[in-house]
């Protein structure tokens, strides 16, 4: 039986892991490549970096961060930020990524998901979407939500000056070809607060790729309930494993005892 | 002893290459080499074909290079080297492929690579992730490996083979699917061995050991 997967997420800036809180606020939080290696040993599923400030300037830097975890870690690792066109999935893969994200390149262009997973295969062209809660129903529940770009700071307009609605965007790049959405909730990022579970099922419910839920994880409840009640694949967090709230193992476990099939050997 | 993983611009080389110059330092296996070389490949002891993507893609990648695949075929069929496929490059091993159009495989095994169509309709494709081998038929290059042991895969599409004798593991995902091909001295894993943690390098490591 396929396994839920727990991936912890290592914001990167200038080479080190950050962790922001609502995309801000930056604290220090350590070496990458050290935490890579200690979330390998600890039997972390997956291991996911994102490069905040992606600036020209700082490429150089995440492939040697790469290359230095490659070299150490035979699992699966995920690099985004900064990713705009093919050649840049290239130069990440042969750097030692297994699968690259797309994020605001892909709002502005989701032709580029297509070109990408045409050349490289959809198994590693992950998207990441990033989105805030913009509509209620008559009881006020959220039942609509808008893509950010550009780590958060930029509204996503269609032509018509209408914020995208993002299940319409990950129906439309999963049939792009899409292998992965990595879904992170700009509402609860940061807050611990759990993650958006109505926008996480709509999204997992509406494509048949993959969802890894982001965003808001302060518990072990709350990565049991993203695949119970958000029925994404897959569940990434960040502080609370990162500062040693919880380890990895304890979080398989929590999740296997709540009946979610988990890889523990 | 040289172990040559093959080259083909199709995916990324990059872990498979470290892992297996990991395991081949660990065991003294000699030494790895990436090439796209047929006459590297002619004097390879053993013989690596990784790959991500779709099967025309990777085929005609494959055939690009002129004389790499006559150089292959030759050292596995005739010379019997150790050969071991790895994802596409165990789905090129196959009869015939079946994403997007027709193609022919090197039908080194019999069989066909079709798309995953699991009975249980919720479930996600591509089968992404960790899923736990069940061993079919017991082989050299799974030693220590039992059934339950969790491998990573990424993909849309798998091998059914003809004779079932031919099929060593597979895994569960609302019916059956193909985890590890082999027969006389070639094996395919539809996994990700280099991606696969321990489990994964043990499998490396026991190949790079393997007398067929």
């Amino acid at each position: 039986m396929l396994k839920t997967r727990i991936i912890p997420c290592l914001d990167v800036a200038e080479g080190r892991t950050v962790k922001g809180v609502n995309f801000v606020d930056l604290i220090d939080a350590g070496d990458p490549v050290e935490q890579a290696i200690a979330y390998n040993a600890a039997g972390a599923d997956e291991l996911c970096f994102l490069d905040i400030k992606a600036t020209h300037e700082n490429r150089g830097t995440m492939f040697d961060l790469a290359t230095r975890t490659a070299e150490q870690c035979f699992m699966p690792l995920t690099i985004g930020g900064g990713v705009r066109k093919p050649d840049d999935v290239r130069d990440l893969l042969l750097a030692g990524a297994d699968k690259v994200s797309f994020n605001s390149a892909a709002v502005a262009d989701p032709d580029v998901i297509a070109r990408s997973a045409d050349r490289f295969g959809s198994q590693c062209i992950v998207c990441a979407i990033d989105a805030k809660t913009i509509g209620t129903d008559a009881d006020g529940a959220p039942n609509k939500w808008g893509i950010f770009t550009h780590g958060g700071r930029k509204a996503a307009l269609d032509k018509d000056g209408n914020l995208i609605d993002a299940v319409a965007f990950a129906k439309l790049i999963a049939a792009k070809g899409a292998g992965e959405i990595l879904l992170t909730s700009m509402d609860r990022d940061g807050t611990r607060a759990g993650f958006n579970l109505k926008m996480t099922r709509a999204i997992a419910d509406a494509v048949n790729v993959p969802v890894i839920a982001s965003g808001g994880v302060g518990n072990l409840d709350h990565l049991v309930e993203g695949v119970t009640e958000g029925h994404a694949s897959a569940v990434l967090a960040a502080s609370i494993f990162h500062f040693g709230d919880y380890t990895i193992q304890e979080a398989k476990e929590h999740m296997a005892a709540a009946g979610i099939p988990m890889r523990l050997n | 002893m040289l172990t040559a993983l093959v080259d083909y611009d199709s995916g990324n080389l990059h872990s498979a290459q470290k892992a297996f110059e990991r395991m081949a330092r660990e065991t003294n296996a000699g030494d790895v080499v990436v090439t796209s070389d047929p006459e590297v490949v002619a004097k390879a002891d053993r013989i690596v074909l990784p790959g991500d993507g779709a099967f025309p893609a990777c085929k005609a990648h494959l055939f690009d290079h002129t004389g790499l695949f006559e150089a292959i075929e030759t050292q596995v069929t005739q010379n019997a080297r150790p050969f071991m496929g790895i994802c596409i490059g165990m789905q090129m091993m196959a009869s015939t492929g079946h994403e997007y159009t027709q193609t022919a495989g090197f039908d080194w095994i019999g069989g066909d690579v079709v798309h995953i169509d699991p009975k249980d309709k919720a479930l996600k494709v591509p089968h992404m992730g960790w899923n736990d081998l069940v061993i079919d038929n017991p082989h050299p290059v799974l030693d220590g490996i039992t059934t339950g042991e969790h491998a990573y895969f990424v993909h849309s599409y798998h091998v059914r083979v003809t004779d079932t004798a031919h099929r060593l593991a597979h895994v569960d995902y609302a019916g059956d699917i193909t985890a590890i091909i082999g027969r006389d001295n070639m094996i395919g894993c539809q996994f990700h061995p280099e991606k696969s943690q321990a489990a994964g390098l043990r499998i490396i490591a026991n190949f790079l050991s393997w007398a067929p």
